[in-house]
């Protein structure tokens, strides 16, 4: 059972139904007991840093997400679910994120338009097993004004063109996590989503 | 490098898809699951459904398309068409749909916008702006010297383009994007239906004015002129229905010939 974290914020159907086409069982929940017995573990999100912690903070899901990471539980990170990873954000003032990588996120610094909305290729730089099957240069979709900038350059997993070459994905042992959708990937999208299922144990 | 998208879209009235010329004279298109999972397959970069039933005891039905529509279909999903309320967005999010389009509301009930994005974020809210271009009102400045494209000025309608508004859609562009629209659907109705282009004069006003994304809307009869749209209109993404309902194109033969002339597409 793959466990698709549920903390007040933004729209799970479109990753659900995502998870269910390549053959997931998907629990939608806050209970860390739930989060424990996951095979795996997506953290999804959209909207702000600050809104995004306090709300982790207030459903009592920090310490469970960083437990189901250090366990080395599959762990797979979606846009915000990527950033929250780091330890602050230039969009949130208050909060700090959750830590778990090294590294902050930082607002995109050109003239092209913020958010970035729409179709961008990875450069593949390592091979994470989520990536199997995936050609360099595959196209995936974004929509975000801010980036992670690791401190550890070894867990870049893809980078993407857009003004500058920013950081789109990371891996790191049982973790991955993307700054791209791809539950709104099409057939790259899911063929990440099925490799993750695969590294759950799941298909 | 960031793709161009190309958006079919799919006006849908009670379940069906229809397409008019200038809102008014529906034929049937087909149905509207069917459609998206064939426009998935032709390449499409995202979706949008305008929902143009009338009444609104058909919402349901609307929502049923978005669910079953967004279980085979993992592209981005548009849906516009009668959002009122943030009960109304939170409804349709919840059926599948990645991004809400509002129009009339917007104008109505501007706060809308705001509240949207502050709940959703900006990311899932497009603001629709009709426009329809009118001569710009006889003023002592008018022989200044004012280049010709400065006599003209665009009025928003609402209500699926049957009220005009005082409101001027460049104004309102702006507007919008400072109260939380991520991106901004435009379209020119006195272009809409007709094959003839886009209105390019409106679209680089507006793109050249707002920080957002702007998809060019109404009047696509041709691959060159989405061209347009994209080069000369500095759109981020063109939206077309009827070049693509009654197959006269596919999304991959647009893709190929934007490719030939240099426009980054998805493919």
């Amino acid at each position: 059972m793959i466990a698709l974290i549920d903390y007040g914020m933004g729209n799970l159907g479109s990753v659900d139904k995502a998870l269910q086409r390549v053959g997931c069982q998907v629990r939608i929940t806050n209970d860390a007991e739930v989060i424990q017995q996951a095979d795996g573990v997506v953290l999804p999100g959209v909207g702000a840093f600050d809104d995004c912690m306090e709300h982790l903070q207030s459903c009592a899901l920090v310490a469970p997400i960083k437990d189901a990471i250090e366990q080395g539980k599959p762990f797979l990170g979606i846009c915000l679910g990527l950033q929250v990873l780091f330890e602050s954000s230039e969009e949130g003032s208050k909060l700090p994120g959750l830590g778990v990588l090294k590294g902050r996120v930082v607002r995109f610094r050109h003239n092209l338009k913020i958010p970035q909305i729409g179709w961008n290729q990875i450069s593949i730089q390592r091979h994470a097993p989520h990536l199997g099957g995936i050609a360099d240069g595959s196209w995936v979709y974004f929509v975000h004004s801010y980036y992670v900038e690791p401190e550890d350059e070894g867990i870049i997993a893809t980078t993407t063109e857009y003004g500058c070459q920013f950081v789109s994905s990371v891996w790191r042992d049982n973790l991955f996590a993307c700054q791209f959708h791809p539950e709104k990937s099409q057939d790259v999208g899911i063929k990440i989503l099925e490799n993750f299922g695969k590294l759950s144990g799941e298909l | 490098m960031l793709a161009k998208r190309i958006i079919p879209c799919l006006d849908v009235k009670d379940g069906r898809v229809v397409k008019g010329i200038q809102y008014r004279n529906f034929k049937d298109a087909g149905d509207p699951v069917e459609q998206a999972a064939e426009y998935d397959r032709q390449g499409a970069d995202e979706l949008v459904f305008l929902d143009i039933t009338a009444s609104l005891d058909n919402r349901d039905t609307m929502l049923d398309v978005v669910n079953r529509t967004a279980e085979q279909v993992f592209i981005p999903l548009t849906v516009g068409g009668g959002i009122r309320t943030i009960d109304d967005i939170r409804n349709t999010l919840k059926a599948g749909a990645d991004k809400i389009s509002i129009m009339t509301s917007g104008i109505l009930t501007p706060d809308l916008i705001n509240e949207g994005a502050e709940r959703f974020g900006s990311q899932c809210i497009v603001v629709a702006v009709d426009a329809m271009r009118v001569p710009r009102p006889e003023r002592d400045d008018s022989n200044l010297g004012l280049a010709p494209d400065e006599e003209i000025e665009w009025r928003v309608w609402t209500h699926g383009g049957t009220r005009e508004t005082e409101v001027d859609a460049l104004q309102w562009a702006i507007e919008a994007q400072q109260r939380g629209a991520g991106e901004l659907l435009v379209t020119s109705m006195n272009a809409d239906g007709t094959k003839a282009g886009y209105d390019i004069e409106l679209l680089r006003r507006i793109s050249e004015s707002v920080g957002v994304p702007v998809i060019a809307s109404g009047g696509a009869g041709t691959i060159g002129h989405m061209y347009e749209a994209l080069a000369d209109g500095k759109c981020d993404a063109v939206l077309a229905a009827s070049i693509f309902h009654f197959k006269e194109t596919t999304v991959g033969q647009v893709k190929q010939e934007l490719a030939v002339r240099g426009i980054t597409v998805r493919r």
